[in-house]
């Protein structure tokens, strides 16, 4: 790889001014005018139930309220790669928090008010609360008609239960691999539903114009998906990709929660129901939590065959995942860690089945991470387990099995580069590993390391592309649809047009999508746009680095391959005198002595798709495709305080490595590596979603629902960048954005046990569950009936066999 | 019962007719306009709408805009219009915010904090920002910049007194 300038360096953010004058704008900064409308929505009280009668009469007449929306008005479904999801519960209800109707007024209040008067009458279903109850033989169906809903072919829902998809991977003979382990364990793992808790909720003004146009300006991670969901579901309305728009402008804060469509779509109707006046629906907190997506939850049972000499021989991992009403979205998490369930370690026997299952709980989707972090909070446990059991130090054990470069992978294609061993033995030397700390009186410290790695979870045909114009003065704008989502995407795109023009960064205006103006991308998730939209970049730099050499060439009668780019200008390796600055040429044009303009506006495009990969594989095995496009890997460590008495932990060190490829923009790499492990560490230690026994979420909000403050982060944390260059990636960069978090569960549990002794296998990793763990007090025995997702009873106790998922 | 209210807005006097519930925050936005504090939970929970309210950095979705009648607001829109002030600056050259949406409340909290006590401590940092709520960047940034600006302007006084005598 040559040596960059631009590339590599920690430039400034392109978006660093606009957002601390505050000139950034999110959706709800946008003025509509005096016409703007107000919707808000009812939704169901019930988690299971006939809708028997919605009556919008009182709510009609209310002062104010110019229209009322219900299900009748729009029986249509939609989703991103299985259409199961109603833009209105239609004959029912299947989650606390679906929506049935909308009210539409000229103020939020009188839409407020007007919401409270719409009188829902149900018939109750029995709700599907529990996992073992959703898969039992004569369960109850949450979707009855699963058979008809349209779907990407990759996903294999099983008609008549509660299946919506299941994948399995199979490789090599786990049966012969547990034969040839001189030791084998087994046990069970669960994590929680989890929030995403973007500081800005899901916005959305939509105006369905006089003549039959429909813009929707939305806070969104995916435009294009967006506009191609609509067009699809709308259709009846004669609505084509060319008559939807989509206009993103900041976003704050995705985390996957904001990918894909959902709340979206009810704007859109709403706009169309009120042609001609623009309608906003923002949601609240309450709903941000209850009506928009979450992280799935997961039963997990591990079991796990190893060599005396620490190999591991063979792993059978099952996933029970808790999707909710719908699994548009989920079902590809669960499909993600159905291929990718053996973490980043060479193991010859695989069997894994993930099976996504619906629930009468809210939806589930993409959150960052996208199921590794739940997989890995089992797994990486496991593993630690596994080592001690055998007499093997825990990090010699995962060095020992650490995936390579080339090690076949569970669904038979060939691992990419990644320096895993790298990441280990920096962050071992980091936290000290092996060098026992002095503790406090009262307290005890642990130490930990734990590894991850996690692919982009992408359709085959997943692309991004770019625009590249120069203006008079030699500067540029770019235009994109990747998603500024706070993880510095235009920066680093810039960064990448600058390098091939060696133009500064700061000459060049990165703009936020619009699928009017801005080129496609399919979506800014499964931390791929570096990446993906990176080439795309590159590509659209080197057609303008094309034109420009052409340009010059031909004006100046000069040969192209003499001729190369520097300082911002055109120069000739024959003549070392000769520079024409772009400005001097790139609108308009290069004189010729008699007068003639040779050039004129110069601009690139570029495009990427990687058409190495498909989804082909063989449903049974999952052999025989190349799902993902490759992995990054790396590990980090912690350096855990327990207080003895009270169970309260106290981070007082990580660190963690990351091989990036190549780090664009380093600054920003730091970035995410710190803020991951933050909203790691927050899953692990803070956040607890708590659902009734009806299944009503019972603390939609950051009172009840705690993330982190500023006063409750590690006392150190170290970012560690290793660089194996991705050889198709843009400079030989890869992802980073969503592995920060992956590790950092399962480091907090090993860093628990190897304080006090203690081993939780049941997230979150709370004092009071250490508290009780330190008396010999089962948490599964006191935890009550409010609990965190699907799930009731003992884990040991779970039925992995149960009904339709035997 | 609407309520014509007067509050010196960003160091202008600025008039709105609001009813006894109007908050603050929706009174900025939806009738001055001010579109920087944002509403990230409606509660008090985020701090996403702080402002500056007589100098003091506080919740705007917990106030009632006529408590503030006669009153002084700051908000981001009032801070650094010409040029950015050092704390600004030093967030864009430390590449500190990410989605930048807690960004406003982060700086005016930042802002209150040093106006009164210009040397604070790290924990005295994390303290006064910890009603602010950000999910992206994991504080670390945030907290390490309000202190090297506080360092540097410690720095830079002594050095001004003695060119001004």
């Amino acid at each position: 790889m040559s040596k960059t300038k631009i590339v590599g360096n920690s430039s400034v953010r392109v978006d660093g001014l606009a957002k601390v004058t505050g000139a950034a704008q999110y959706v709800d900064d946008l003025d509509f005018g005096p016409g703007l409308l107000h919707a808000v929505v009812v939704e169901s009280t019930r988690a299971h139930a006939k809708l028997k009668k919605v009556d919008v009469s009182a709510a009609a007449k209310a002062p104010g309220v110019v229209r009322v929306v219900t299900g009748k008005d729009f029986p249509y479904m939609f989703g991103l790669y299985m259409q199961d999801r109603y833009i209105f519960a239609q004959d029912r209800v299947r989650f606390v928090g679906e929506q049935i109707a909308a009210v539409v007024a000229e103020t939020p209040e009188a839409a407020l008010r007007a919401a409270k008067l719409v009188k829902v009458d149900y018939e109750e279903l029995p709700a599907v609360l529990s996992l073992a109850d959703a898969l039992k033989k004569d369960a109850v169906l949450i979707h009855p008609h699963l058979d008809r809903y349209n779907k990407v072919p990759w996903f294999f829902p099983r008609a008549g239960t509660n299946i919506a998809h299941w994948r399995k991977t199979r490789k090599g003979d786990v049966e012969k691999g547990f034969q040839q382990a001189d030791f084998i364990l087994e046990d069970v793992y669960t994590v929680p539903r989890y929030a995403h808790c973007p500081i800005e909720t899901h916005a959305v003004t939509g105006l369905f114009d006089l003549s039959g146009r429909l813009t929707l300006w939305a806070s969104s991670q995916s435009p294009f998906a967006q506009r191609n969901v609509m067009a699809t579901a709308l259709k009846p309305f004669g609505l084509t990709h060319k008559d939807i728009r989509i206009v993103t402008p900041y976003v704050g804060g995705g985390f996957g929660g904001k990918a894909g469509v959902s709340m979206e779509i009810i704007a859109a109707v709403l706009a169309i129901a009120m042609k001609g006046r623009p309608v906003k629906l923002n949601w609240t907190r309450e709903q941000e939590f209850m009506n928009t997506s979450q992280r799935q939850g997961v039963i997990a049972r591990v079991k796990m065959g190893v060599k005396k000499t620490g190999q591991i021989v063979a792993l059978e991992h099952t996933l029970h995942w808790d999707a909710g009403a719908s699994a548009e979205y989920g079902a590809n998490v669960v499909n993600a860690v159905g291929l990718s369930a053996t973490g980043p370690y060479r193991v010859p026997n695989v069997k894994i089945d993930s099976v996504c299952v619906y629930t009468n709980m809210p939806p589930c989707g993409a959150y960052r991470g996208f199921g590794y972090s739940e997989f890995h909070f089992g797994l990486e446990s496991h593993i630690t387990r596994v080592a001690q059991a055998i007499g093997m130090d825990p990090v010699k054990f995962r060095r020992l099995n650490a995936i390579q470069e080339g090690d076949v992978l569970a669904y038979g294609a060939h691992m990419n580069p990644g320096d895993l061993r790298g990441a280990i033995d920096r962050v071992a030397k980091e936290i000290r590993w092996g060098k026992k700390e002095k503790a406090k009186p009262g307290k005890a410290v642990g130490k930990s390391l734990a590894c991850f790695w996690k692919a982009p979870a992408m359709p085959p045909n997943a692309s991004s592309a770019a625009f590249l114009k120069f203006n008079e003065d030699g500067s540029l704008n770019l235009t994109v649809s990747g998603m500024e989502i706070g993880q510095g995407f235009l920066t680093v795109m810039a960064q990448c047009a600058a390098e091939v023009l060696t133009v500064p960064v700061e000459k060049i205006r990165v703009e936020t999508p619009d699928t009017d103006r801005n080129p496609y991308e399919w979506q800014t998730v499964g931390s791929h746009v570096t990446w993906s939209c990176g080439n795309a970049v590159r590509a659209a730099a080197e057609e303008v680095k094309t034109k420009l050499l052409a340009t010059v060439a031909r004006a100046k009668g000069l040969k192209a391959e003499d001729l190369y780019l520097a300082d911002e200008c055109v120069k000739s390796r024959q003549d070392k005198k000769f520079a024409l600055p772009f400005r001097s040429f790139v609108i308009d044009g290069i004189m010729r002595p008699n007068g003639n303009f040779i050039g004129g506006p110069i601009q690139g495009t570029g495009m990427f798709m990687p058409e190495f990969t498909s989804a082909l594989g063989d449903p049974e095995t999952s052999q025989g495709g190349h799902p993902n496009v490759h992995y990054t890997v790396g590990c980090a460590g912690a350096i855990v305080e327990v207080d003895k008495e009270t169970g309260k932990l106290t981070v007082l060190k990580t660190a963690l490595a990351v091989d990036a490829g190549k780090a664009i923009n380093p600054e920003l790499v730091d970035g995410q590596i710190v803020g991951g492990i933050v909203q790691g560490l927050a899953t692990a230690l803070y956040e607890d979603i708590r659902y009734g026994a009806n299944g009503r979420l019972l603390n939609p909000n950051f009172t009840d629902y705690k993330i982190p403050t500023a006063l409750d982060c590690p006392g150190e944390i170290v970012p560690i960048i290793l660089e194996t260059a991705q050889p198709d990636g843009p400079f030989g960069a890869r992802g980073v954005g969503e592995h920060t978090m992956v590790a950092c569960a399962p480091m907090i549990a090993d860093a628990i046990a190897d304080a006090v002794g203690v081993r939780l296998k049941t997230m979150p990793l709370t004092a009071e569950k250490v508290a009780l763990a330190l008396r010999g007090i089962d948490y599964e025995t006191v935890k009550g009936d409010s609990l965190g997702f699907c799930f009731r009873g003992r884990p040991c106790d779970y039925p992995f066999a149960v009904g339709g998922a035997k | 019962m609407i309520q014509e209210i007067a509050i010196r807005l960003n160091g202008e006097v600025r008039r709105a007719a609001v009813a006894p519930n109007e908050t603050l925050l929706d009174v900025l936005r939806g009738k001055f306009g001010v579109k920087t504090p944002k509403e990230g939970c409606g509660r008090g929970d985020c701090g996403a709408c702080t402002v500056l309210l007589d100098g003091k950095a506080v919740r705007s979705c917990l106030i009632l805009a006529i408590e503030v009648d006669g009153q002084s607001v700051v908000t981001l829109e009032g801070v650094g219009r010409d040029k950015p002030t050092a704390l600004q600056k030093a967030f864009v050259k430390n590449n500190v915010f990410q989605c930048g949406f807690c960004a406003p409340g982060m700086i005016l909290s930042s802002a209150a904090l040093l106006a009164e006590n210009p040397q604070p401590t790290e924990h005295e940092v994390r303290e006064a920002l910890a009603g602010n709520l950000c999910r992206c960047t994991g504080y670390e940034p945030i907290v390490q910049t309000v202190l090297a600006v506080a360092k540097k302007s410690a720095k830079k006084k002594p050095a001004a007194r003695r060119a001004r005598s």
